[in-house]
């Protein structure tokens, strides 16, 4: 019995030593690619990455227009895709609890939140692109909208599905008809995760590429037409690092700092919200 | 009767909003649900329309051809499907076990105090964005495994009869190997944290009773950690901007993986916006046709997999 025992401690120690050994590896990825980062970028960062137009090759410059235009279309898809997400999820968490179709629209949604965005982008490109006859800042605003309607689906039925029906009953039997139950009370009680859920799915787009390469394409001067193609962070980053200009790859590594500082702290503060409010509750 | 006069007119009228209202709001947050089906089927929609030509020109002949051609409009989906295939196979390989153990570490043996902030940590891998690993992978990874890590194979297992075959040629940094390494580290916080879930949801009591019996708490878990890979696999398939960063876009099958080569969206990524012709712009979207049947797929199992897990917690 005694060798069967030692054996057992010496596998429960190599997995041990193993599962620690995975942990880091996984850590040390995270630490080397912000540390890069934060290195390269840092340098890059001042006045000028934030007054200044994109540059042509050669010559210094800013990042103000793919700033700008980056803001501005995901301003517009977060106005389409907050509605659309927030109501659908409300439908399967209120109305469609155990249908077939509930569940239908649950696993294709699903999908899509996994769903490669560059197939968002084809879509969009086909769909309102073609249709257009250009490129246009609208099409990469729907596109990322597209992507962002699923995370938001997904977190308003799991937040809503956390408010105790108990609240929903004491509302109904205070003579309260059910869409005002919904709104006036499941709301109320789901506010907080929702917003995370809002958040979260703002800091996903942020970063987006590929489904902006073929709609909102890039634009190298300021453009605030959202008919025609306009500059975007992502976009301009992918062509700036890809470049053999020194001044143009020194913007690039500006850009993705200044875009994962942002995915963080919107990151940071949905996690804020959602550990306050399940505190609260 | 009496209890009708009760309510009253007001009462009635207040009913009968409601029930518009009602109707009103359920009417409308159905639209939007059923918007989502909406949009899938607009997505399969248009990438069949938008890849019938090159289907019909090339036939099956497009699955099975390496040729990748603009001048001569030859177009096969061979090489970019390979590309697809072997980078996530790739990062299936080293992204498997290790986020096994990562959820392992944080569910069975790490203190209570450090399991919050190290699921926080490793979920900010998946927060990062693809273009960021992309940049990262381009100026530091490629270089670092160009350097040490490509020759080290190619002195080692590129000397070894059989497996040989694939690690030979120049150590270019930039290549098949490199690609899947990063979707590796990307896909490691989406399997680790459905692990962790599903080890999580192991029932304490058999949990105890395997500690008892000294065995692992492996079988009961096994739905649902594939279920986390097919996720991950189906991340992996799809990942286009660090890939087009480092895979270095060559329509080739290579047998080393140190070799260029593509993937579907890294060719998707690279040369839409400046293909010519209709020929060339319908053989791109029959590529993306085939990667969304695949992911599409893969997504489908992964899922179906998960639901049948929770069913299994439930009851």
């Amino acid at each position: 019995m005694i060798p069967l025992y030692a054996r057992r401690r010496l596998t429960n120690r190599i997995i041990i030593g193993l599962s620690i050994a995975a942990t880091g590896f996984g850590l040390l990825w995270l630490v080397m690619v912000l540390g890069t980062l934060l290195i390269n970028g840092a340098s890059a960062i001042g006045p000028a990455l934030f007054v200044q137009m994109t540059p042509p090759p050669g010559s210094s410059g800013g990042l103000l227009n793919a700033i700008a235009g980056s803001l501005v279309m995901t301003g517009i898809a977060t106005l389409i895709g907050t509605p659309t997400g927030i109501l659908a999820g409300t439908f399967l968490a209120e109305y469609a609890r155990g249908s077939q179709f509930g569940e239908l629209v649950r696993f294709i949604n699903d999908i899509l939140l996994s769903a490669p965005s560059i197939i968002i982008g084809l879509f969009v490109y086909e769909a309102m692109v073609v249709r257009m006859g250009h490129f246009s800042a609208w099409a990469g605003a729907v596109a990322l909208a597209i992507i962002m309607v699923p995370v938001i689906v997904r977190t308003t039925e799991d937040m809503l599905r956390l408010v105790p029906s108990a609240l929903r009953e004491a509302a109904a039997a205070l003579g309260a008809p059910k869409w005002k139950v919904v709104v006036m009370v499941t709301y109320r009680a789901a506010l907080q995760g929702m917003v995370t859920g809002v958040l979260l799915a703002i800091a996903r787009i942020s970063g987006e590429t590929a489904p902006l390469l073929f709609t909102a394409l890039n634009n190298q001067f300021w453009s605030t037409d959202l008919n025609r193609p306009m500059a975007n962070l992502p976009v301009v980053i992918f062509q700036f690092a890809m470049s053999p200009y020194a001044d143009w790859q020194v913007l690039a590594w500006g850009g993705a700092l200044l875009i994962t500082v942002s995915i963080l702290v919107l990151n940071i503060t949905a996690r804020i919200l959602a550990a306050w409010s399940s505190f609260k509750s | 009767m009496s209890a009708e006069i009760a309510i009253g007119r007001k009462g009635r009228a207040a009913g009968r909003h409601g029930a518009f209202g009602d109707a009103a709001f359920k009417t409308l947050t159905l639209a939007f649900a059923v918007l989502v089906l909406v949009v899938l089927a607009g997505v399969i929609a248009s990438l069949v329309l938008g890849a019938a030509p090159a289907l019909e020109h090339f036939g099956f002949n497009f699955l099975i051809t390496e040729a990748w051609n603009p001048v001569t409009e030859k177009f096969g989906a061979l090489a970019p499907v390979y590309g697809t295939l072997v980078t996530s196979a790739i990062a299936m390989l080293i992204g498997i076990p290790v986020a096994f153990g990562i959820a392992l570490f944080i569910t069975e043996l790490c203190p209570n105090w450090l399991k919050r902030p190290l699921s926080i940590m490793i979920e900010l891998l998946a927060a990062i964005p693809s273009i960021i690993y992309g940049i990262w992978g381009l100026f530091v990874l490629a270089p670092f495994v160009q350097e040490h890590i490509e020759p080290a194979l190619i002195d080692t297992l590129g000397a070894v009869p059989g497996i040989g075959l694939l690690f030979q040629g120049p150590p270019l940094g930039i290549g098949v190997l490199t690609a899947g390494f990063i979707l590796a580290i990307m896909v490691l916080p989406f399997i680790s944290a459905v692990m962790r879930d599903v080890f999580e949801t192991v029932p304490a009591v058999l949990r105890e009773s395997t500690y008892a019996l000294g065995a692992v708490v492996l079988p009961y878990a096994r739905i649902g950690v594939f279920g986390g890979i097919l996720l991950g696999l189906g991340r992996a398939l799809g990942e286009t901007m660090a890939v087009t960063f480092v895979i270095g876009n060559a329509h080739h099958i290579h047998a080393s993986l140190l070799q260029p080569g593509t993937t579907i969206s890294a060719a998707l990524a690279n040369e839409f916006t400046e293909a010519v012709g209709d020929l060339y712009l319908s053989s791109l979207i029959a590529l993306g046709l085939i990667l969304f049947v695949i992911t599409f797929i893969v997504l489908a199992l992964a899922k179906l997999l998960l639901i049948r897990l929770e069913k299994q917690a439930g009851s």
